[in-house]
């Protein structure tokens, strides 16, 4: 506990900045714009609410993730199991005092603003799960005893998200979670046969499946099934995403969304709004920024040196990759609605507030990437 | 349980790195899938989508065309599309509903219901659709509510197009028109284009007859419009085409004139230009009023209309048919010359009755008209005469004549409400009875009783065809210039009998056909008529004309209603003291002027009792009106004539 203390003393802010990844400063900065201008479009060419306070709260996440950057990543080690029972503690506070909106109850009333705990768990469960197999030898990873801990702590609070009821933000944890522990060395086998295992139970689930969850996977299934109703999502925003051609309707112009055939254009949609107004090459290029945000963190990874430092980074690039993924899959028609943001870009403060922390504590590992953590 | 050996440590670092790689790999297929994906969606389904996208950014709303007009023989106009003035009110703008029904019923004359049914309409509707508190305001409540627009948010004044009549003069013959129904989508292939909420299409009449033509093109407004339907903003605006306005036969101020005369009365007057078969005149009385039908019909309005005895909707001339009564007699009596069945001058002793097989035919003089030759027959209207021509004759001889002159057919095209009447014979019986004919029934038939029916109208074409010498005419009454040549013929005959016919006569459409075998019978026809409505004795000698220019030739008729039992007629009882609905119905037909015939009129009036009496007033009048008006007539017939 002494000895890296001289060393990360010996950092002083210069070193700190100049040790900044600014391929990756860079890129989120140049994503936090463009995300700006979706914005500012589905203000309908004005600054409006959305607009105003996405980027306020950009610009003060953005600078939240260099404070956290330049904090040790030993005192992220250290902090991990208090980040995540913290969360775990906010998420029990939704249960019993969180804000109900469409019939989830997914906020804890800040007064400031509203917190949604869910999206912080995703890094909160990567952060405990990257530290408990960063201190378990190669050898102890697959035995049973070991398995007890992790599995608990992401069943635990993947249920509690599941019920609020957030389908997505509770697949998306677990996604987090189950990456960890796989990269950790978990073997394969395992994962075959709880995913068996879940599949046989898979019935039980469907039962305990809200209605309107359950249209959504039939809609996902077959969206002309209800054009009007469940299917109408996605019928949208596949007709915004293809008739955006080429090179898009232009700024401002994207037809589907001002004219409000577009739902949830702010949040879950926000790609296609941008897809539709820079067509094919637009969204090409968000791809692109999102492949080089992520390559920034796997590169990260390989330069850190601690386990723990790896683990993180991977499981974060991974989940970070998911978390793009799934939500680019459901507004292309690829995957059911289930209600997930893209990261930065979506209008959203919790998710906002998450992706920066994640990527500070990544940048973190990059600035301290010689300390030993223990 | 701690085991943090630098290999070990090593090792674990390796297969995170390993199983990072993995992952790597699987993330660039997923991300080449997504690339696939928008491939697929923005450079190879982009069309599709494009198509789609604008399908629902745009919406088309379909304008109604301007109705053509409808102009009578002098160019005035009797049915014209005018602005028409009405209140819409678009909830969203409006800031306090309640206040602002208040404020309109302070201005305007709405009842609480209305209040209550637009309350009711707002509730069912999107904020911005419109709800329309006025269909028709007049001009002072529309200028009144344009001072007081600007305290009235939400409240749109509005300027349409709708059909008008100057007034309900030629309510039956124009028709009327109002909202497409379902059953006029469904059966009329013309309207599947032009359908447009709201638009009026012609029910009856000429409306209805021309209204594929007289409606126009529909024209639309193309609108931006958001995911609620809300317009945002116009794209496009094709007003379309107003429809062809179309010029009648009709004399306006004769329409005028006559349905003036028939008011209150259950009659029907056709007038008819004896060459050419131009309508001057159809008017039947009672009439309606024909704008009251463009807006939705109040139903109180439609309900006294419906229930009125002497069936104001029914266009008594076209579709009203009736026993022709004695007017068939100049029939009888040319089909019995023709046939040589009679010669003119040979008679009958009419005592007032005559009896077959023991069942009495009583003529309409108790007394009996002595010795009746033709002439005499047709001047006093003599039954008992024509019992005997019929009885010579037979009715499939008669009924011959009758078809050849017009009656038992429909005279106009298109008309869906005109009806065809009955021409009876012996095949016909047969046919739609079912039992032979009796010779009786020929009886009855000599004097226009029993199966006969006919329409005023078919009585007028006879009428005419009888006073212009016997030649077919082709009733019409759109107008149509290029047809006047029945007259030039004539002209050109009477003044050159011994030259051949000029070469424009020859070669026009005008296709000559006379109806007579020998013309001298239809002139012994029209001197019968002459007698009875001038000399002495005559039927309708009372309602004669002094002056020759308007003098007439006619004959009067009634049907029957009810046959008189023998104690009635014992008793004299009298036409006008039977119960209104038990009256015969009076008819009188004329041609005039006498010696120089242009027009043929027919009259009816139900329940008039006897034609001399109720009918030829009616016609001695509008015989006088149409005359006046005929160099006027004529003028603008030369004019056009001579521009075509």
């Amino acid at each position: 506990m002494l000895q890296p203390r001289s060393i990360q003393s010996s950092l002083g802010i210069r070193d700190k900045i100049l040790s900044l990844d600014f391929i990756l400063v860079i890129s989120i900065f140049v994503l936090g714009l463009v995300s700006m201008f979706a914005m500012y479009s589905t203000d309908g060419g004005e600054f409006k609410y959305h607009t105003n306070s996405h980027i306020l709260r950009f610009f003060v996440f953005f600078g939240m993730f260099f404070v956290v950057s330049f904090i040790s990543i030993r005192f992220w080690h250290e902090t991990s199991y208090l980040i995540y029972i913290g969360v775990f503690i906010l998420l029990l506070g939704v249960k019993y005092f969180g804000l109900t909106s469409s019939g989830s109850k997914r906020w804890l009333d800040l007064y400031f603003m509203n917190l949604q705990p869910s999206e912080l768990m995703k890094i909160g469960l990567i952060l405990f799960l990257a530290k408990y197999y960063h201190r378990i030898s190669i050898e102890g990873v697959n035995s049973f005893r070991y398995l007890l801990l992790p599995i608990t702590v992401l069943i635990a609070p993947v249920i509690l998200v599941a019920t609020q009821p957030d389908l997505g933000t509770s697949i998306l944890i677990a996604a987090g979670g189950v990456i960890v522990a796989w990269l950790a060395g978990v073997r394969a086998k395992f994962f075959t046969i709880s995913g068996i295992a879940m599949l046989a139970l898979l019935p039980i689930a469907i039962s305990f499946l809200k209605p309107y969850q359950k249209t959504r996977i039939l809609t996902f299934l077959n969206p002309e099934r209800d054009p009007l109703g469940a299917g109408y999502q996605i019928i949208q925003s596949k007709i915004a995403i293809g008739s955006g051609g080429l090179f898009g309707k232009g700024f401002l112009n994207g037809s589907q969304s001002y004219l409000d055939y577009l739902p949830e254009k702010h949040t879950d949609f926000i790609f296609t709004l941008f897809s539709e107004e820079f067509g094919f090459f637009g969204s090409l290029f968000i791809l692109l920024l999102y492949a080089l945000i992520i390559s920034r963190i796997i590169k990260i990874g390989n330069v850190t040196r601690s386990n723990f430092g790896k683990l993180y980074c991977y499981s974060f690039a991974t989940a970070f990759f998911l978390y793009v993924v799934v939500n680019m899959m459901m507004v292309l028609g690829l995957l059911p609605i289930v209600g997930s943001p893209l990261p930065i870009m979506s209008y959203g403060g919790s998710s906002m507030m998450a992706i920066m922390l994640g990527l500070g504590i990544v940048m973190s590992c990059k600035i301290y990437k010689d300390v030993p953590v223990n | 349980m701690l085991s943090p050996g630098s290999g070990n440590t090593v090792i674990k670092s390796k297969l995170i790195s390993r199983r990072m790689f993995l992952i790597s790999a699987a993330k660039a297929v997923v991300m080449v899938g997504l690339v696939g994906r928008l491939i697929s969606l923005q450079i190879n389904q982009a069309t599709k989508y494009k198509s789609l996208s604008d399908k629902n950014r745009f919406r088309e709303w379909k304008l109604a065309p301007e109705r053509g007009a409808i102009k009578d023989f002098f160019d005035t106009k009797i049915a014209s599309s005018e602005p028409l003035y009405q209140l819409h009110l678009i909830p969203e703008n409006a800031k306090d509903l309640d206040n602002l029904f208040v404020r309109l019923k302070a201005i305007l004359n709405i009842t609480d219901r209305k209040v209550s049914y637009l309350k009711r309409v707002i509730k069912k509707q999107k904020p911005w659709e419109p709800v329309i508190v006025s269909e028709n305001l007049d001009w002072s409540d529309f200028s009144r509510i344009n001072l007081f627009l600007h305290e009235l948010e939400g409240v749109e004044p509005i300027v349409s197009v709708a059909r008008t009549y100057p007034d309900n003069s030629s309510a039956h013959i124009l028709g009327y028109v109002s909202q497409i129904s379902t059953k006029d989508l469904q059966t009329k292939e013309y309207l599947k284009d032009l359908a447009v909420p709201g638009m009026a299409i012609g029910k009856t009449g000429l409306e209805r007859k021309l209204d594929e033509q007289i409606i126009g093109k529909v024209g639309y407004q193309r609108y931006e419009v958001n995911a609620y339907g809300k317009r945002i903003r116009e794209i496009k605006i094709d007003q379309g085409q107003a429809g062809k306005s179309f010029k009648t036969t009709l004399d306006y101020e004769v329409q005028k004139y006559t349905n003036e005369l028939l008011k209150d009365k259950a009659a029907a007057v056709c007038v008819m230009d004896v060459y050419n078969g131009d309508i001057v005149s159809l008017v039947s009385s009672p009439t309606f009023e024909p704008n009251e039908f463009v807006h939705g019909l109040d139903k109180a309005y439609w309900n006294s209309l419906i229930k009125d005895d002497k069936k104001p909707l029914a266009n008594k001339a076209l579709s009203g048919l009736y026993p022709p009564g004695s007017t068939i007699k100049t029939l009888v009596a040319l089909s019995a010359l023709e046939n040589k069945i009679i010669r003119p001058l040979d008679t009958f002793r009419c005592k007032g009755k005559i009896e077959l097989y023991g069942e009495k035919f009583h003529c309409w003089e108790k007394d009996g008209h002595g010795i009746v030759n033709l002439r005499k027959g047709i001047q006093r209207s003599c039954d008992v005469y024509f019992y005997e021509v019929a009885r010579k004759l037979g009715v499939d001889r008669l009924a011959e004549t009758a078809k050849r002159f017009g009656l038992g057919k429909k005279v106009l095209s298109d008309f869906i409400e005109e009806r065809s009447g009955v021409v009876p014979n012996t095949k016909w019986k047969k046919k739609f009875i079912g039992q032979n004919w009796y010779l009786g029934e020929t009886l009855h038939s000599g004097i226009g009783q029993g199966y006969f029916q006919s329409t005023p109208l078919q009585l007028c074409l006879m009428t005419a065809q009888i006073a212009n010498g016997g030649f077919k005419i082709k009733p019409r009454i759109i107008f149509d210039a290029k047809n006047d040549n029945l007259r030039k013929y004539l002209k050109h005959k009477n003044e050159n009998p011994n030259e051949p016919l000029p070469t424009d006569l020859l070669v026009s459409n005008f296709d000559l056909k006379p109806l007579f075998k020998n013309q001298e019978h239809i002139n012994l026809i029209k001197d019968a008529m002459f007698s009875s409505s001038n000399e002495p004795g005559g039927t309708s000698y009372r309602h004669r004309f002094e002056n020759p220019k308007y003098t007439f030739a006619g004959k009067t008729g009634s049907s029957q209603i009810k046959r008189f039992t023998e104690a009635q007629r014992e008793a004299e009882v009298k036409q006008e003291s039977l119960p209104y609905n038990d009256r015969d119905h009076a008819l009188f037909v004329a041609f005039a002027p006498y010696k120089n015939p242009q027009y043929a009129i027919s009259v009816l009036v139900e329940h008039g009792g006897s034609g001399g009496k109720a009918a030829a007033p009616i016609a001695k009048k509008v015989i006088k009106k149409v005359l006046e008006r005929h160099e006027l007539r004529r003028s603008v017939n030369n004019q056009i004539g001579e521009s075509v």
